[in-house]
């Protein structure tokens, strides 16, 4: 939250998502805003370790089954309280985010992008295969939904607010990490390892560290998704998943904190617009895409950027230029 | 000249690319408060040894001494705390950081603050992060960049990205700053200007600095002492004075008639 503009941007944040929503009287479209948040919580994490330190992922829906799955597991077969469970599923993603980190960060784009492939593809596998554990392709039911303290959310109105909170203090981290030092250090890897090596940067352990802060998120969102729902399958947290959390991030805006919200909200809530088209339905969803990236190469939030700056330069035109 | 102490000390360095020796029994001894040069015609070495002293490239055999500490082994960022710091033949700015962040984290390990200090932007952040503005700017204005403090790294020209890399090296205090022919692709006119910069980097911020370059008016002007280097072995070294005049290096720059 660096400068007027940073501050600006988080207010307009702070006030659509609090101040709006309450006055939804469908339930329908409720709940594809708290699917977009919980969605968001995930991406945003993901463009820190795509956008920010370069490093590609294409198995963050893992994390997000495997948080999910844990406390899914944890709640309805052994009766742990919700919030152990989620933080349970945390301290498991981000465990396995280490193991799995520490190797495949060695290695570089699309390696890395194979390697976490393989990654996803292993988690999806053994959510379907361990059908005692996990119920297996059909699924897991019965998972009670998020309460704490003795407060249930059963209300979805009550659900959103939970999710919106969740997320703004995903996006002030995030965004706090990004205007300090580690923040440097991560975008230094980006440019130039060899350069950042050289400045005293400890490339393997910013690579990690991001990695399994992107874990973190990832599950926090696998939690969130589960007691929501009340029941996950494995399809969820497929490969095509992490797919899309990527295109989120891509279609956002890769650089930008606020294009992983824009983006998942954006890819979450347009499928549901667009059914109404049937058969065209994805037809016109590529459509879409093609024409994001051709006509706003830098993401929706680079085009907004653009946008407002021409904008402004019809206001003040004439009145120099100022920068 | 030669009564400082030894910073830098390379010896009996070897290194083997496959079937090709690229340095072979190379050792070299940097005096401290000197500008040393590490001359030599294209393909001769001289970026492999600034690799193998930065830790960039691992050396088949030898061993390299800074400060008395033998690095030979140590990882690049390991050797960059100790307080070496190089700057690259082909640049490597950082793109995605305006030209004040840039030069910010070359002061990475100088002003340091947790994660958590940063996320609950405790007091310590604020004012490390402050410190480590100030800094940045101040070596801005000793480069002569400091106009360009907020403009996106890449588009600044050429020259002005060379000088961008000087900064950012010398940002984190080192005590070796190893140079890889930082005026190639600049114009008279900017290198001798870079000249002056780099002799000030010595004389005013007592950083010892290694050169590798082909502009032999600048390595003649502001070097204490020259290393030449072919076909990865040391052929000769001295004074400016005394490399100009040996038949051994005249002959490797202009080739032999045998």
């Amino acid at each position: 939250m660096e400068g007027k503009k940073g501050i600006f941007s988080f207010l307009i944040f702070v006030v659509i998502t609090f101040g709006f929503p309450w006055m939804l009287t469908n339930d329908y479209y409720l709940s594809i805003l708290i699917l977009s948040g919980i969605t968001a919580i995930g991406v945003v994490g993901l463009n820190l370790l795509l956008g920010y330190a370069g490093q590609i992922s294409i198995g963050h829906a893992a994390f997000f089954g495997i948080s999910a799955y844990t406390s899914a597991i944890l709640t309805t077969n052994y009766g742990l309280s919700v919030g152990t469970g989620i933080f349970s599923g945390i301290a498991l993603s981000s465990v396995v985010a280490v193991i799995i980190g520490i190797p495949a960060l060695k290695l570089k784009a699309l390696s890395l992008a194979m390697a976490t492939l393989g990654f996803g593809l292993i988690v999806y596998i053994f959510l379907n295969e361990t059908i005692t554990l996990t119920g297996g392709p059909s699924g897991f039911v019965g998972i009670p939904r998020f309460n704490i303290l003795g407060y249930d959310f059963y209300s979805d109105l009550a659900y959103y607010y939970l999710v919106a909170i969740i997320l703004t203090f995903v996006i002030i981290i995030s965004l706090n990490i990004i205007n300090s030092r580690a923040g440097r250090a991560l975008k230094a890897i980006h440019s130039s390892e060899n350069a950042a090596m050289v400045m005293g940067i400890n490339v393997a352990r910013f690579k990690l560290f991001v990695f399994v802060l992107s874990a973190v998120f990832a599950a926090t969102a696998g939690g969130l998704y589960a007691h929501y729902l009340s029941f996950v399958a494995p399809s969820s947290f497929d490969f095509h998943f992490s797919i899309k959390l990527i295109v989120m991030a891509v279609l956002g805006g890769m650089s930008s904190v606020w294009g992983g919200v824009i983006g998942a909200l954006f890819l979450t809530s347009m499928p549901e617009f667009l059914r109404i088209y049937e058969e065209l339905e994805t037809i016109l969803y590529g459509l879409i895409l093609i024409l994001c990236m051709m006509f706003m190469p830098q993401g929706i939030v680079g085009g907004i950027g653009k946008l407002s700056g021409f904008v402004m330069g019809m206001f003040s035109r004439g009145g120099g230029r100022n920068e | 000249m030669n009564n400082g102490t030894s910073l830098l000390k390379c010896s009996d360095v070897y290194v083997r690319f496959g079937g090709v020796m690229a340095l072979s029994d190379v050792s070299m001894d940097v005096q401290e408060g000197t500008i040393a040069a590490l001359i030599g015609p294209n393909g001769a070495g001289k970026t492999t040894l600034l690799n193998v002293i930065t830790g960039m490239v691992a050396q088949t055999e030898g061993s390299i001494f800074f400060r008395l500490d033998d690095l030979s082994e140590a990882q690049p960022h390991i050797r960059s705390q100790k307080g070496m710091v190089r700057t690259f033949q082909n640049l490597e700015v950082f793109s995605h950081m305006t030209v004040l962040e840039n030069v910010m984290t070359g002061a990475h390990n100088l002003y340091k603050y947790s994660v958590l200090d940063s996320i609950f932007k405790t007091p310590r952040y604020f004012s490390q992060e402050k410190k480590c503005r100030e800094a940045a700017m101040e070596k801005l204005r000793f480069v002569g960049l400091e106009d360009d403090w907020n403009k996106n790294a890449v588009d600044l020209p050429y020259g002005k990205q060379r000088l961008l890399e000087l900064a950012r090296a010398i940002c984190g205090d080192p005590v070796l700053l190893l140079l890889d022919e930082p005026a190639a692709g600049l114009n008279p006119k900017e290198t001798s200007s870079l000249g002056r910069v780099i002799a000030a980097v010595r004389d005013e911020l007592k950083i010892t600095i290694v050169l590798v370059e082909h502009d032999m008016e600048l390595v003649m002007s502001i070097s204490d002492d020259i290393t030449v280097l072919n076909f990865g072995q040391v052929i000769a070294r001295g004074t400016p004075g005394e490399i100009q005049k040996n038949p051994e290096v005249i002959k490797a720059y202009l080739g032999s008639d045998d």
